[in-house]
């Protein structure tokens, strides 16, 4: 058997597909859900990917995580349900406070689209079993709001509690506090990041590094394994 | 609360006398006269919108029609070409069963009125023609030109063009993958944004602009219908921007990439449910263009009642609703028993769809107004019969002296360090610096698609996941060669291009142009035109590659005073398996350089005569097409075979700059040796065409110059990659760090 993992497609949603593929490439089933849907159709997990959900003309994430779909997802992630947010999904996810922080415009206010090196912070989560904590990989990055901000006490909490899960190396690309690319919540099952595993599958493909699969096989054997 | 009676057709029949506003809405007197003619009497304020814009420049090609005929006529066999000029876009068989349509089209004059929005929306507009034929679009290439670099005005011209690129771009989820980036001075009041498109579809699915079928109901869908850019079309493209007339300055259109990512899925997902007879995008001209094209193209006629488009102001009159150039809009036409499950799709994507007519069995346009006949025209009058200029041309008298001012007596670097000096200060020239700091501004990865991206000799897409296919696409022009000698100006961007999808690996298949010009009106530029169309014509009948459509950009001067002429031209090649394309970048130590090709020395219109002496005159480097055909299918047979691991065209900047950027961008570099026969200063700045550098691994030299003997193409070993710095041995050494500080500090200095 395998895992079935659910995309969500708000309206402008960009890398729905790309995340289906990386699912695909993974081992797993992806799972086409759909913004105004409630059901998620008894998924074992949910992506939910980048692009510009209802324009982000408001606030990035800001309107997506009133949608229908959120109210099951919102209410499943906190009973243990694996959540990733990529970019927009992971705005869409600190929106709803299943993460904290807020994104803000990038420090230098032009989008930026980079092959961007990590470390991997936190091992543990549902995403990320399949790396080693301080592993450096390199995922490619593209926002315009991906500048990671949160109150100091949050900050230091964060850290305290190991749920900073990924951070900028080398090269801040956007002005997040503490070079944070990701983080995750308590319990693990919740991870967010701006940079965007699905484009770091297949060795031709973007940057040619397949550094972001590891993020989909985690969740496959955490499933498979259950 | 009085008001003037509706100008119906009948109205206009009983009141011969009423005086229109032809001249302001960019008619000429004989223009009118001819449209009184055709209907038998005065055309109603609606019609007169409507034939105005549609007979504009923008809109007809009056006065480019009589030479661009020549594409069709000098058009080589090609069984690749599935749809030809004269749709929103043409489309090529790239086998396996697919088929790529792709355009590039300008939007020069709106992006210098208002950057952000202008470009914005020439990305909107080229995205739509792709949509309308049926295909998902898979990228974007933007090629864009500005006044020099360290003008002020590009700095406030450069980052709102490529912001709006980007802001579209990016929302739309369309990986930007190619284009160039150009400083001249020329281009200062008259930037040029063109931006290109690529979509993928199978064979069954191409869709065509026709309205057939009586009883089919027309459907206006997407955005409400504004006051934004009405009159744009046909002002924009009449009228230069001339500072004693800043009321004929109209309104940019503004852009909604939300709405058009929207628009993209709810067509996409309609056509694949097969309930889209014909479809036309709302570009210049708006409804007057979609409804008259539509009619002109199918079997019948078309009824159109006006009060049903949704408007977003209530205001507007008949008149500036059929002119409106609101983005994020199409017009499809759908067979009766499918409306209902085609609004339903729109409606699952919340964008807006509305019935506005159907398709009569007669052979008229008819629109509708508050119950009045407001327009009753032949469509094809509008769409296809405008006037067609037979503008005088002349050899401008300074075109001999320019070709005289020989740029091969230009003093040379007398000494080494005098000629590293100027190679450090080429690569860090404005136009061969890295562009990195704009293209990061775009989306490269989105769709999971992209193989090759810039700085890449070309754009390579990934078609199909299980077999590999992919296309390639490279646009190119030098309006500095081409002001030189604008026939084979021309031909040195096709071959540029053409050359640039080799060098990665792809077959050249095809070509979009976009040509942008001066005014017609004067006969120098109107020669240039003539010239650099008969010799694109030409030179696209000897390689094999067809024009499948593109776009004319005239009136593109301050004054008197006319940019260079502009070809830009776009290649599109097809690749069986993206697995063996070529990169620009170095990849391994103790490779074999190889020049292909021959050096002879030109310099006229190069990059050093410019850098170095700001000097343009002479005539531009040779074209042999022969050769060019020859080096891609040697470059082709080298990818196939896995015989080379990396290979960079030489254009502007000569091999010098082709060597630094595959050493920068491998990290990896290069000891050189002069050739015999051949100097320092020729071997690294020469602009011969015809040449590409390409490393070898040792395993496959044999082979590769087997190869190329077999085949008569000239190569010579140059050196190997190695170290980190560039040595030019017996000459001089520039570490990659220097370099790279050169390369890619000089854009973001000027304008970040």
């Amino acid at each position: 058997m395998t895992a079935r993992i659910g995309v969500v497609t708000f309206p402008g949603s960009l890398d729905d597909r790309d995340t289906q593929r990386a699912i695909r490439l993974a081992g797993a089933e992806p799972v086409a859900l759909w913004h105004k849907d409630k059901d998620l159709h008894q998924v074992d997990a949910v992506v939910l990917c980048g692009g510009f959900s209802y324009g982000d003309y408001l606030r990035a994430g800001a309107i997506a995580r009133f949608s229908p779909v959120m109210e099951t997802l919102i209410e499943q992630a906190k009973a243990g349900l694996p959540v990733l947010g990529i970019c927009n999904g992971f705005q869409i996810l600190t929106e709803a406070h299943l993460l904290p922080g807020t994104m803000l415009r990038n420090d230098h206010l032009h989008f930026i689209c980079r092959d961007q090196k990590l470390r991997v912070e936190n091992a543990e989560t549902s995403w990320t079993t399949d790396y080693t904590a301080g592993q450096e990989i390199h995922i490619p990055l593209k926002n315009n709001d991906g500048q990671y901000v949160a109150d100091e006490y949050t900050l230091d909490q964060l850290e305290a509690e190991g749920r900073v899960a990924f951070r900028y190396l080398d090269f801040n690309p956007n002005g997040s506090q503490r070079d944070i690319a990701g983080v995750t919540n308590e319990a693990g099952n919740v991870v967010g990041l701006m940079p965007h595993p699905e484009h770091a599958v297949e060795p031709l493909i973007g940057t040619g590094r397949t550094d972001g699969l590891p993020f989909f096989t985690s969740i496959l054997k955490k499933l498979v394994n259950a | 609360m009085s008001r003037t009676p509706l100008d119906t057709v009948e109205h206009a029949a009983a009141t011969p006398d009423v005086e229109l506003p032809w001249a302001e809405l960019g008619l000429k007197k004989d223009e009118y006269e001819r449209v009184v003619e055709i209907l038998g009497r005065r055309p109603t304020g609606a019609e007169l919108a409507m034939y105005s814009v549609m007979w504009s420049e923008h809109c007809s090609y009056k006065s480019s029609k009589v030479h661009l005929r020549q594409f069709g006529e000098k058009a080589p066999q090609s069984d690749a070409l599935l749809v030809g000029i004269g749709e929103n876009a043409g489309v090529v068989d790239v086998g396996q069963g697919y088929a790529v349509t792709f355009k590039v089209e300008s939007h020069n004059h709106p992006s210098y009125v208002e950057p952000y929005q202008g470009a914005a929306t020439g990305v909107g507009g080229i995205v739509r023609d792709i949509i309308a034929m049926g295909a998902r679009p898979v990228a974007v290439v933007d090629p864009l030109r500005f006044g020099a670099a360290d003008h002020p005005d590009t700095k406030r011209v450069l980052p709102g063009v490529v912001a709006g690129i980007g802001g579209y771009g990016n929302c739309l989820g369309l990986p930007n993958i190619g284009g160039e980036v150009v400083f001249d001075a020329c281009y200062q009041g008259n930037p040029l944004v063109n931006a290109g498109a690529i979509g993928v579809m199978r064979h069954e699915d191409i869709h065509l602009a026709k309205a057939s079928g009586a009883g089919n109901k027309v459907i206006l869908y997407g955005a409400r219908t504004g006051g934004d850019g009405i009159g744009g079309a046909s002002i924009l493209a009449s009228e230069t921007f001339d500072d004693a007339k800043p009321s004929k300055r109209p309104a940019v259109q503004v852009g909604d990439p939300f709405q058009e990512k929207l628009l993209i899925e709810c067509t996409l997902e309609a056509f694949k449910e097969k309930l889209v007879v014909g479809i036309q995008d709302l570009g210049a001209a708006g409804l007057s263009c979609a409804t008259s094209e539509l009619a002109s193209n199918g079997s019948g006629g078309m009824r159109v009642t006006l009060d049903d488009v949704p408007l977003r102001d209530s205001t507007l009159s008949p008149e500036e609703i059929l002119m409106s150039e609101s983005q994020e809009r199409m017009c499809a036409v759908v067979e009766p028993d499918k409306v209902d499950r085609f609004l339903e799709i729109c409606d699952k994507w919340d964008v807006i769809a509305t019935v506005i007519g159907e398709v009569t069995d007669g052979d008229r346009l008819e629109i509708f107004w508050h119950g009045g006949k407001i327009v009753d025209v032949d469509p094809r009058t509008v769409a296809h019969d405008g006037p067609v200029y037979e503008r005088p041309y002349a050899r401008p008298d300074w075109q001999d002296a320019l070709q005289a001012d020989d740029a091969n007596k230009l003093p040379r670097p007398e000494t080494s360090e005098e000629l590293r000096e100027q190679v450090l200060k080429l690569v860090a020239s404005p136009n061969q610096a890295s562009k990195s700091w704009i293209t990061s501004q775009y989306d490269h990865f989105v769709q999971g698609n992209t193989v090759l991206a810039q700085p890449e000799d070309s754009g390579m897409i990934r078609v199909d996941e299980s077999t590999g296919l992919g296309v390639a696409i490279a646009t190119d022009g030098n309006g500095r060669y081409a002001k030189l000698d604008p026939y084979h100006g021309a031909q040195l961007a096709l071959a540029e291009a053409y050359r640039n999808v080799a060098t990665t690996g792809a077959k050249p298949l095809a070509v979009s142009d976009c040509l942008n010009f001066g005014s017609p009106e004067d006969p120098a530029v109107m020669w240039q035109f003539a010239e650099a169309v008969r010799g694109l014509a030409d030179a696209c009948q000897q390689l094999g590659t067809p024009v499948t459509g593109g776009n004319v950009s005239l009136y593109n001067q301050t004054g008197e005073v006319a940019i260079h002429p502009t070809p830009v031209v776009a290649v599109l090649g097809v690749i069986d398996d993206v697995a063996r394309r070529t990169p620009v970048a170095f990849q391994e130590e103790g490779q074999l350089l190889y020049l292909l090709g021959d050096t002879r020395e030109e310099f006229g219109g190069s990059a050093w005569s410019q850098v170095v002496h700001d000097h343009l005159g002479g005539l531009p480097p040779q074209v042999d097409l022969e050769r060019e055909r020859l080096l891609a299918e040697i470059l082709i047979s080298a990818s196939r075979d896995g015989m080379i691991d990396s290979a960079h065209d030489l254009s502007d900047g000569g091999l010098i700059q082709a060597v630094v950027e595959s050493a920068l961008l491998g990290g990896k570099g290069a000891r050189l040796i002069v050739p015999d026969g051949l100097d320092a200063f020729t071997f690294l700045l020469s602009e011969s065409a015809g040449r590409a550098v390409v490393a070898v691994p040792r395993s496959e030299e044999v082979r590769f110059n087997d190869m190329c003997g077999a085949r008569g193409l000239p190569v010579t070993r140059i050196g190997v990659v190695d170290g980190d710095t560039v040595d030019i041995q017996g000459e001089f050494t520039l570490t990659l760090e220097e370099l790279r500080t050169a390369h890619e500090g000089t854009i973001p200095a000027l304008l970040a």
